[in-house]
């Protein structure tokens, strides 16, 4: 097992490599000069190439590329062109709001989601089955913006139970959860309907296996059945792409970010990009890039976990 | 008059058996199947014949929209046409335990075997779990697996199929059945093993008293195991009686070109391989479902449906359904 994860943090490091240099690639490949961008353009020749050389941007490309690497190595993502702040506090300032806000919403949703599919199957094919199915498009198919506004009219502006705007003071539990709820409400919706629909099915194709009807055959109940052998197959199955999900929200919500006013790795990225920011883009991309990795590797250690099968071969 | 069943009474009877998929499909027509107490009964057929289906009807396994009718379908007497679901989960493992075709899925991938036996064991609830354990032990001790200690923690792909088997026939012994309903229990494993398992069940009905309704497509697994054996064609039983003159003196068509079709049976200087051209049909309502197949057909054979007649008649009848088997 350590040496599998091992393994798979070797893999990750790999597959960041391999983002920081097509990044890097980018950068070069983004039509203008930079020392134009940076000094303005009513800089003189003279004052560029003193730029030039004080950036290292006079050096071969792949001795530019194994600088950058270098200082990607030490925790150095560079500096925040307007602010000249350091990447990496910046990110890091937004990033807790972010993750909150994406643990807040896959877990409500996620267990919902999980509930609802559990009892689509239990009642196959009569109406609450019906019911949920329903409902689980009708949650997908709402776009979250949507959920967003509405229930910031509703609940914040109408009946102003929750505040509309924010993130909750800094030291205010309370005022922040108070704070993450309509978020977390606006995005967890629509993965609620996916996740009962991937359990659902999942434990539909779980409970036409072979050994479900041996237990059946014994007399063992359907309950039973489906909490404690058809569920661990399902999991197993919707897994990978809940943590593609749950990778997806780490990088930001923008929607929900704007529509609330929150501060997240989403807004951030958007505002970076519209000021061409590049430093901090190219900052963000490879932290979610990390995240999105990290993610995977625990999907992958909870696979193992769960089914014997995998972790024989490892 | 008593509650009292007689002791010869079936363990498993089955009159005028209907079953039909959706209602509409035909799978199983007018069965009529009788296991005694102690007795082995096999049923032989082609891939297709009804075989399973009908094996999986006593159990009450097959889907919702399975419709199954007839006169009776009886489980240690307690009728199954009119049962209720709870009725029906108690006469599960009790009244008729069931071994299936394979043994690697038979058990769930994801949990021990030990867990799966235990949660099997649902009915001991009086029982703690160190008794169950022992119980289990003892079990699998019993079918001759090898360190059974060891098994309760291992997963279904850490055993072969040969041993899966055994674990499922423990499991099924587990629950003391009157019959034990075995489908095809030995098609997945190597011939070794097969002989094995089959040695192991006729220990089984000899020691415990088990009657056994073997399923097999085998004709050297039926004639090995069972002391009757019906032969089924697209849905029917076209020949029963007991497996000694079935074998030597087979009289229906379908049974005579299934037996020539046996490569154990085919002389070594044969050019070519018998077979029976064509496919198994659905189950038909006029004539006789063999008709188009058959070698020896008559002109009224497409018709009239064959009567159900006994060629030898002694304690244990053989019964045929053709025309040619008419007296």
């Amino acid at each position: 097992m350590t040496i599998f994860v091992i393994r798979r943090v070797g893999l990750a490091a790999i597959i960041l490599l391999i983002v920081a240099i097509l990044l890097f690639s980018m950068m070069h490949l983004i039509p203008g000069d930079p020392t134009v961008v940076a000094l303005g353009p009513r800089s003189t020749p003279e004052m560029r190439e003193a730029f030039r050389e004080m950036m290292g941007l006079d050096q071969p490309i792949l001795k530019q590329l194994a600088l950058y690497l270098g200082r990607l190595a030490e925790g150095n993502l560079g500096e925040d062109v307007w602010s000249r702040r350091p990447v990496l506090t910046i990110i890091f300032e937004v990033l807790p709001y972010t993750v909150t806000l994406a643990l807040a919403s896959f877990l409500w949703a996620v267990t919902l989601g999980i509930f609802l599919g559990c009892l689509a199957v239990v009642h196959h094919g009569r109406w609450p089955d019906w019911l949920i199915g329903l409902l689980s498009v009708g949650f997908v198919a709402v776009p979250s913006f949507v959920v967003a506004l509405y229930s910031l009219l509703i609940f914040a502006v109408s009946l102003n139970w929750l505040p509309a705007i924010g993130a909750g003071a800094p030291g205010d539990i309370v005022g922040q959860l108070k704070a993450l709820v309509l978020p977390s409400f606006a995005i967890g919706l629509g993965w609620v309907g996916y996740v009962a629909r991937l359990v659902r099915a999942a434990m539909i194709e779980a409970m036409g296996e072979n050994y479900t009807r041996t237990l059946r055959s014994f007399g063992v109940s359907e309950r039973r059945i489906i909490y404690r052998y058809a569920l661990r197959q399902a999991l197993l199955a919707v897994l990978s792409v809940i943590a593609i999900g749950f990778g997806g929200l780490l990088t930001g919500s923008v929607f929900a970010e704007i529509v609330f006013s929150r501060p997240g790795l989403g807004k951030m990225t958007y505002d970076a990009v519209m000021s061409r920011n590049y430093p901090l883009v190219m900052g963000t991309v490879l932290v979610t890039s990390a995240l999105y990795v990290t993610c995977m590797i625990i999907a992958d250690v909870i696979t193992a976990w769960i089914d014997p099968r995998v972790r024989s071969a490892l | 008059m008593t509650d009292q069943m007689p002791v010869t009474s079936p363990v498993l009877e089955m009159r005028d058996v209907s079953i039909s998929y959706s209602g509409i499909i035909p799978a199983v027509t007018g069965v009529d199947l009788l296991v005694r107490p102690g007795e082995i009964v096999g049923i032989i057929g082609e891939s297709g014949s009804g075989k399973s289906t009908l094996a999986q009807s006593i159990l009450g396994l097959l889907p919702e929209t399975v419709k199954i009718s007839g006169q009776k379908l009886a489980l240690s007497g307690v009728d199954l046409l009119a049962a209720s679901d709870s009725t029906l989960r108690n006469l599960r493992g009790p009244a008729a335990a069931m071994i299936f075709q394979n043994p690697m899925t038979t058990f769930s991938p994801l949990h021990t075997l030990g867990r799966q036996l235990m949660d099997l064991l649902w009915r001991e609830r009086h029982l703690s779990t160190l008794e169950k354990r022992q119980m289990i032990l003892v079990a699998l001790q019993d079918v001759g697996l090898p360190d059974p200690a060891a098994r309760l923690e291992a997963y279904p792909f850490q055993l072969s199929g040969g041993m899966l088997q055994r674990v499922a026939i423990a499991a099924a012994l587990l629950m003391r059945p009157s019959l034990l309903v075995a489908d095809e229990p030995t098609t997945a494993l190597d011939v070794t093993m097969e002989a094995q398992i089959l040695h192991l069940m006729r220990e089984i009905r000899n020691k415990a008293g088990v009657s056994i309704l073997m399923i097999s497509h085998h004709l050297g697994v039926i004639a090995e195991l069972c002391d009757r054996v019906a032969v089924m064609y697209a849905g029917r039983i076209v020949e029963e009686g007991p497996v000694e003159t079935i074998f030597a003196d087979p009289r229906h068509p379908y049974t005579k070109a299934l037996f020539a079709c046996e490569p154990a049976l085919i002389s070594d200087t044969a050019m070519r391989l018998p077979v029976i051209g064509g496919e198994v049909p659905r189950p038909v309502d006029v004539g006789c479902g063999f008709a188009g197949r058959c070698s020896q057909v008559l002109d009224c054979c497409s018709v009239l449906s064959p009567p159900w007649v006994a060629v030898h008649n002694t304690d244990a009848p053989h019964l045929s359904r053709c025309h040619r088997s008419a007296p």
